[in-house]
């Protein structure tokens, strides 16, 4: 790392409010506001869904009515009207996409906008692309030369129709309806989401990314991903998320489930930047998400995030590690200013035997904002041998923040070994002043301090992203010294 | 170059600079002696900028007054402080954290990022000159290194960013023998007829390293005698007090 130069960056922050607020002005179909079994199967209909599907649905549905909203975590908020929400939206006119040239134009532009453009992505970076705006999975890149090696990789619709077999065998198996609240919610009224199937043994030569959007207003974004790795195959792959300024907030509730069979390997990152909100608080997103996988036997899922966005985030991207000898992985940064709150952090639940997971977490608070890990260490009583390190690092800046480490441990099994590392810190005055006597201001020495703190994590990112990572973490500090 | 009149300087209500004096010209080193609390600490980081103090009186640097200048900007100007106590940044390796500053400054001066072959070049040129292993030029900013590494990475960024005015807070503190004059040698190559050091010491020791061309002494806030090196020896010899109380020594 440390390979970009601040200059670089410095000028790319010259736009240093949010600047994915803008609004793609292209027509949507939306299904009536509220929420109903109606809606559902609306839903269900309109997406073409084999019954077993909209069952499931329903099942899900009748499940969430039965369900509390979790009040548990270190967060508070407005409680959401679930009647106020548009569940299905879908840029028009909806049909079947082959190649870009037949994109919306304005959706075209909102890509460049994002800053990804799809052809340069196609040229450059090796990287294929999903982008999932408001409910529906717009485009997909580079499909055929993943086809090429059985890589299915695509939208969650063209998955359920055109693979039905693997949806159905997979879905709901790591993060069921009776999950969580949010879980039975996206379950009841998913839209879309990505899909990704890695054939026995093949090793998915580029990383696969998803882009997030809502553009709409007063709709919700439920995705749902899925993604299996079979026997010895390995993926990466990328979320990024964004949404428009607005006034009132917006909900995000997704779902993701990794399966990871035996000697396989899924690395997720993540890089979530949805609106925040304004300084006072005004507006920005709920993000409730579950996201959980599943480790076979020696198979490994690492988990990267850095979160800058969300008004509220709460989530716990987990790894249950079922396997012998399997690994898990939690990498984060979580970043919060002006009045955001997020309650984040990881479960490690060891099944098997010599099972191994690891815990990096770096909290990043400042304004008014309150930043929370919470992380359960869960050692069965089969599993000889478990071992863990995690490191709860939080680093303060200003006096009106909050940072807070919630950890669980539970231990079932004598012969494991738990370590767990916590530190809490204030950006130093005299750090800060070092910098400047360098010659460099204190919104670059921030930049540099912060950069360094969270390094451990930015280097878990493929290249590109680490970069994209570094400047989100600038932009959503900007501001927040003096 | 430099041009101190009638500083004064407090923290809290404490006044611990009461009017100091201090001309420095261009091509010149001096050393500035004082026991403890005497203050020598506080002038290196007030010329510095640091905002802790409340401070008055005229500092001039070439002519431009820079008491009201924020430390990088300072630092922009040509000032540069060797802390005594150099800090730590987890993370941000040397190399980053001296392109950076290497740029903000040249930024500030008008003038392009230095191209990523010249500035290495130049990195390896200085980092021999203080004999700096390249590894901790690659590993976080002091982090984990030793106190003379520490000291003689000082003197290495100092190299790299060429300062008007050089002030090095009790550089030789916690160097043994072979590390001071490592750390005085590169002081010394640095030395050109365009810039100034001053050299804030407790011991004489330094001193017969980095030859300096006046000697003064602090105390309670205000330089008490200056002299020429042979000052630092009879100080070395005599201690303070003959100064502080001039009956007692008699």
């Amino acid at each position: 790392m440390g390979k970009y130069t601040e200059e670089q960056l410095e000028k790319e922050l010259e736009t240093q409010e949010y600047k994915y607020g803008f609004v793609t002005d292209i027509e949507t179909e939306k299904a009536p506001i509220g929420l109903s079994e109606d809606i559902i199967r609306l839903i269900s209909a309109k997406k073409n869904e084999p019954n077993w599907l909209l069952e499931y649905r329903l099942k899900a549905y009748k499940a969430w009515l039965t369900m509390e909203e979790p009040e548990w975590a270190h967060v508070n908020y407005p409680k959401v009207d679930f009647q106020d929400i548009y569940y299905y939206a879908a840029p028009k006119p909806k049909k079947q996409l082959d190649s870009l040239d037949e994109v919306d134009s304005e959706l075209l532009e909102m890509y460049e906008k994002l800053g990804i453009s799809i052809d340069e992505q196609k040229k450059l970076s090796n990287v294929a692309v999903d982008i999932v705006m408001d409910s529906v999975s717009v485009k997909t890149t580079f499909q055929d030369t993943l086809a090429k090696l059985g890589i299915i990789f695509g939208s969650f619709s063209d998955a359920v129709q055109n693979h039905p077999e693997l949806v159905k065998k997979y879905m709901g198996t790591i993060v069921p309806y009776t999950d969580n609240y949010y879980a039975a919610l996206n379950a009841a009224v998913f839209t879309d989401g990505s899909f990704c199937y890695i054939p026995k043994g093949v090793r998915c030569p580029m990383e696969l990314s998803t882009y997030f959007r809502i553009n709409e207003a007063q709709t919700g974004q439920f995705e749902r991903t899925l993604v299996v790795a079979d026997q010895g195959s390995y993926v990466s792959y990328l979320e990024g998320c964004t949404a428009p300024m607005r006034d009132e907030n917006q909900l995000h509730a997704a779902v993701v489930e990794l399966v990871a069979l035996d000697d396989a390997e899924i690395k997720y990152s993540t890089v979530q930047n949805w609106y925040p909100g304004d300084k006072e608080g005004k507006g920005g997103i709920y993000n409730f998400v579950t996201k959980r996988g599943l480790c076979e036997k020696n198979a490994k899922i690492s988990w990267t995030q850095v979160e800058t966005g969300s008004s509220v985030t709460w989530k716990y991207p987990s790894c249950i590690l079922k396997g012998d000898n399997s690994v898990g992985e939690f990498y984060s940064v979580a970043v919060t200013n002006n009045l955001q709150q997020a309650d984040t952090g990881t479960k490690m639940l060891h099944l098997g035997k010599n099972t191994k997971s690891t815990i990096i977490s770096k909290g990043v608070s400042a304004g008014n904002s309150q930043n929370s890990y919470r992380g359960l260490v869960k050692i069965n009583k089969n599993a000889i041998n478990a071992r863990n390190f995690s490191q709860c690092d939080s680093l303060l800046m200003g006096n009106k923040c909050g940072a807070h480490t919630f950890p669980y441990i539970e231990v079932d099994n004598k012969s494991a070994k738990v370590e767990h590392e916590a530190t809490t810190s204030k950006i130093g005055e005299d750090q800060i002043f070092y910098c400047n006597q360098r010659g460099i201001d204190t919104e670059s020495a921030i930049k540099l301090i912060v950069n360094g703190y969270a390094k451990d994590v930015l280097n878990q990112l493929p290249m590109e992203f680490a970069v994209e990572a570094q400047k989100l973490l600038a932009i959503s500090l900007e501001g927040s010294v003096g | 170059m430099l041009s101190i009149k009638n500083l004064h300087a407090s923290v809290d209500g404490t006044e611990i600079l009461k009017g100091l004096n201090l001309e420095v010209n261009a091509g010149e080193v001096h050393a500035i002696m004082g026991p403890n609390g005497s203050g020598k600490s506080t002038l290196a980081s007030v010329l510095a900028g640091k905002e802790d103090y409340e401070v008055l009186g005229e500092i001039t640097l070439n002519g431009k007054d820079i008491s009201d200048l924020a430390p990088e900007e300072r630092a922009a100007e040509g000032v540069f402080l060797a802390f005594q106590y150099p800090v730590e940044i987890p993370g941000v390796s040397n190399v980053n954290f001296l392109k950076t500053a290497v740029n903000d400054i040249r930024a500030f001066k008008g003038l392009p990022p230095m191209l990523a072959k010249d500035f290495l070049k130049l990195l390896k040129e200085k980092r021999a000159l203080v004999e700096l292993d390249k590894k901790l030029t690659n590993r976080s900013v002091n982090e984990g290194f030793s106190g003379g590494e520490k000291k003689r990475n000082e003197i290495f960024q100092m190299a790299m960013l060429k300062p008007k005015l050089a002030i090095l807070d009790e550089t030789d503190s916690g160097l043994d023998i072979d590390a001071l004059r490592i750390v005085a040698n590169g002081v010394n190559k640095l030395k050109s007829a365009d810039n100034a050091t001053i050299v804030i010491t407790h011991y004489q020791r330094l001193l017969d390293y980095i030859i300096p061309d006046f000697v003064h002494v602090l105390y309670d806030g205000k330089i008490i005698k200056s002299g020429t090196k042979e000052l630092a020896l009879e100080l070395e010899e005599k201690g303070y007090d003959w100064l502080i109380k001039p009956e007692m020594a008699q």
